[in-house]
């Protein structure tokens, strides 16, 4: 199970590929889908890896993509 | 309609500079604050306000060029404050960026030059009239203000107020287009009653925020004002932009905004028809001038009626937005305008557009450094009349 | 993947952006957004009043971020951001006054009003945006610009060594001093945060990569390969003295918070040595309703 997953806004995705690059743990890859610019978004393709950091987020020049983490998972980490 | 706080005015009578008064003016009119550079014949008017507004909550600040004052006034103007500066020649000269960029961002303000002798360093201490060009069209770009031109250190007091009262109004920036002789002379100067001094409040936003655009035109096509810090989350910028404060950089936003800028101004050409006039009914000619020139011009005009001659003064307090409507009444009743100016000839191209022909314009160059001779203006009169 | 209308969230800088404006003018790997991302999270991770933040830019792809805020913003003149918000700051002390603009714009055109704010220690903080290249009007050779680059002005190679702006800000008499490039998102976020708290002059200078007008013609790839490059090329060395922080063309990037101090802020000093001599504003005059009364104003 997941920590977190990502939310990508594709059409402000220009494809730079820092969300990519930067993701800790390799979650995201651009994908062949183009959005309406031509540029190809990023896609998750680790997902069960994802811990909702946002670091992508972070990196994203263009606002297109952030991470979250799930609600439980911040719930248990409390607990833990 | 506000006035002057009594606790900032110098009611009284006084026997002060132009500069002097021109910074009592400003106080009056509720400027606190102000950026400024050294230049002379102008610092007087700083160095006076430096020592006046620490007492009144307010702060002048000697900035590192006239680029920096130009632009700090405004950051000042658009925090809420009621701001200033005052340069001469070369300052003037590189104030000219900003000048556009208040009349694009529409922020109230008052640019002080007391005018000296150019071009470059010229005559550092004498005076001349010669930036008059450069107080409508300085700047780059197509834009309107409004310059207004005092005569006397009373008037360096009571148009300094009508010039802040004027930029609030119209929400553009104000050319207070002194000169060294106004600025240095020293007469007497009343200061009225704070009561009776009237101050032009801001045209501060009458919606919350949520239904204020920041740049939509409202009554007399001027767009009300909201400052930083109070929520409105303004967008200022010099690039064309839309009702919002956005940048939108097309014809369209440009056809929408420049005219308007414009049309603010000369729609109210009645009102900035500002001018003393005496003898204009019968006259063959008019001694048309402004500034310091006109008293000069008052002793020319004493002297050909001595003569005989029927010569009226018409003398221009407000020299931008141009009298129009008043020369194009007048060219065809005379048969000659004299305007003389302490210039190789810049309001007389105006003055001659105005008369279309109606009338002889003659004009009275002078480059500078001293005023003109009566008896120059007189020649001209007498050339006029014939 | 999206369910983030169920889970009642969204991209958290999206709070402080006009995010109609959005897309931005930028380029596709321009390193400006990236760190508008630390700037909004250091805005938003603390209790800074954002009604009383107003931005301040000049003009340059860099000076487009005060308009794409939801702050007071303010997109001034080429090279005169820091006097606007002198200006800003003066008429009303309240306000958090933040320039964040390009290394153009702030150091060679407005370079002296950057060394004078310093030395006033005018209170305000300064985000430069470097990218080593005047980058709107076309790709030109900036005082940044490291020696030897190809630029539209520079087609034999830069001859001019750039200058150290850390080196410069601290002589100035900056009390904050700072470096990150684009890559150190969070640390940038942290000493953005730091700044934010701070009273004085504070600078933080941000190398981001600017892959269409300056590395395209300098065969560095693009704003990723920038990117990379930084991480490798980086090191952290906090305090260090900024005379030994200057850039060399493919040397170590050294980064981090080099100057931290206290010096009196320009109006703390003016309010204390003006003493008695100061006052706050008299109570304003009431509005009246009645009719103006005088024709000599
Ligand atoms: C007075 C003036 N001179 C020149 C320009 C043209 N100009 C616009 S942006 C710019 C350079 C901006 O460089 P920088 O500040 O580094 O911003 P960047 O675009 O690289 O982010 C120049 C020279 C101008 N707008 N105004
Ligand atoms: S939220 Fe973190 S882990 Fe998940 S994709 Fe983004 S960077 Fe990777
Ligand atoms: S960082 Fe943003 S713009 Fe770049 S590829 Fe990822 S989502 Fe697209
Ligand atoms: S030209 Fe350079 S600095 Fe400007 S938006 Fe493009 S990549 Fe960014
Ligand atoms: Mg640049």
């Amino acid at each position: 199970m997941p920590k977190g997953s990502v939310a990508v806004t594709a059409e402000r995705c220009k494809g730079c590929g820092f969300c990519v690059e930067f993701c800790p743990t390799h979650v995201l890859e651009l994908s062949n889908a183009f959005n309406a610019k031509g540029y190809h978004p990023p896609h998750m393709v680790n997902a069960e890896k994802c811990s909702g950091c946002n670091l992508c987020g972070m990196y994203c020049p263009d606002f297109a993509i952030f991470g979250y983490r799930f609600p439980d998972a911040k719930n248990q980490k409390k607990e833990a | 309609m506000m006035h002057a706080d009594p606790n900032c005015v110098l009611t009284g009578t006084h026997f002060m500079n132009g500069d002097a008064a021109c910074c009592e003016g400003a106080i009056a009119a509720g400027a606190r604050f102000a950026a400024g550079y050294p230049i002379t014949p102008s610092t007087e008017v700083v160095e006076r306000f430096a020592a006046r507004v620490p007492k009144i909550g307010g702060i002048f600040i000697q900035m590192e060029d006239e680029l920096a004052a130009s632009i700090t006034l405004q950051g000042m103007v658009w925090a809420g404050a009621k701001s200033f500066t005052v340069t001469s020649g070369p300052g003037y000269s590189l104030m000219m960026e900003h000048i556009g960029f208040a009349a694009m961002t529409e922020t109230p303000c008052v640019f002080v030059n007391v005018q000296r002798g150019g071009p470059s360093t010229g005559l550092p201490t004498l005076p001349a009239q010669g930036d008059m060009m450069q107080a409508r069209f300085g700047s780059h770009g197509d834009y309107s203000t409004i310059s207004l031109v005092p005569n006397s250190p009373q008037e360096c007091f009571s148009l300094t107020v009508k010039a802040f009262n004027l930029a609030e109004k119209f929400r553009v920036p104000v050319m207070f287009m002194m000169d060294e002789c106004v600025g240095h002379m020293t007469e007497k100067v009343v200061i009225p009653d704070a009561k009776e001094i009237e101050v032009t409040p801001r045209r501060h936003a009458s919606k919350p925020p949520s239904e204020f655009l920041l740049f939509e035109p409202g009554e007399e096509l001027v767009p009300e004002m909201a400052h930083a810090g109070e929520g409105y989350k303004v967008y200022v910028t010099g690039l064309t932009h839309d009702k919002r404060g956005y940048p939108l950089m097309n014809p369209a936003s440009q056809k929408e905004l420049i005219p308007r800028l414009f049309e603010k101004i000369s729609r109210a050409a009645d009102e900035l028809t500002i001018v003393e006039s005496e003898g204009l009914e019968d006259a063959d000619v008019v001694v048309v001038s402004y500034g310091i020139t006109s008293r000069v011009a008052q002793r020319a005009i004493e002297m050909a009626r001595a003569k005989g001659l029927k010569v009226g003064k018409l003398r221009l307090i407000c020299v931008w937005p141009f009298p129009e409507k008043l020369i194009r009444e007048l060219a065809p009743k005379v048969k000659a305008l004299v305007m003389p100016e302490l210039n190789m000839g810049q309001v007389v191209i105006e003055l001659e557009r105005c008369a279309g022909g109606q009338c002889k314009v003659i004009s009275v160059p002078h480059p500078g450094g001293t005023v003109h001779k009566p008896a120059d203006i007189l020649a001209a009169i007498e050339r006029g009349a014939q | 993947m999206s369910t983030t209308a169920d889970l009642h969230i969204h991209n958290p800088v999206e709070d402080v952006l006009r995010k109609e404006r959005i897309p931005t003018i930028w380029c596709p790997g321009c390193g400006i957004g990236t760190t508008v991302n630390s700037f909004a999270a250091a805005l938003l991770g603390q209790d800074i009043d954002l009604k009383k933040t107003a931005i301040v830019s000049g003009i340059g792809c860099s000076g487009r971020v005060s308009g794409y805020m939801a702050l007071d913003s303010f997109h001034t003149t080429h090279g005169r951001a820091i006097p606007f918000a002198t200006g800003l700051k003066l008429a009303n002390p309240e306000l958090n006054v933040i320039v964040y603009s390009g290394d153009g714009d702030l150091t060679s055109i407005g370079g002296n009003h950057l060394i004078h704010a310093a030395r006033r220690n005018m209170d305000i903080m300064v985000v430069c945006v470097n990218n080593m290249i005047y980058a709107m009007t076309g790709g030109q050779a900036a005082a940044t610009t490291p020696g030897n680059s190809i630029t539209t002005t520079s087609p034999f190679g830069s001859f001019e060594p750039e200058i150290c702006l850390p080196q410069l800000v601290d002589a100035a008499g900056a009390v904050f001093v700072a470096r990150w490039t684009a890559y150190h998102v969070k640390q940038l976020e942290r000493t953005m945060a730091k700044a934010l708290k701070k009273k004085g002059f504070r600078f933080i200078e941000v190398l981001t990569p600017c892959p269409t007008l300056y590395q395209r013609r300098n065969n560095m790839g693009d704003g990723l390969a920038a990117m990379v490059d930084y991480k490798n090329r980086s090191k952290i060395r906090n305090g260090a003295p900024t005379y030994e922080v200057a850039l060399e063309p493919g040397g170590e990037i050294v980064v981090g918070e080099f100057v931290d101090r206290e010096r009196e802020d320009y109006l703390t000093r003016m309010r204390r040595q003006l003493g008695t001599n100061y006052s706050e504003l008299p109570p304003q005059p009431e509005e009246e309703e009645q009719e103006g009364c005088c024709s000599s104003c």
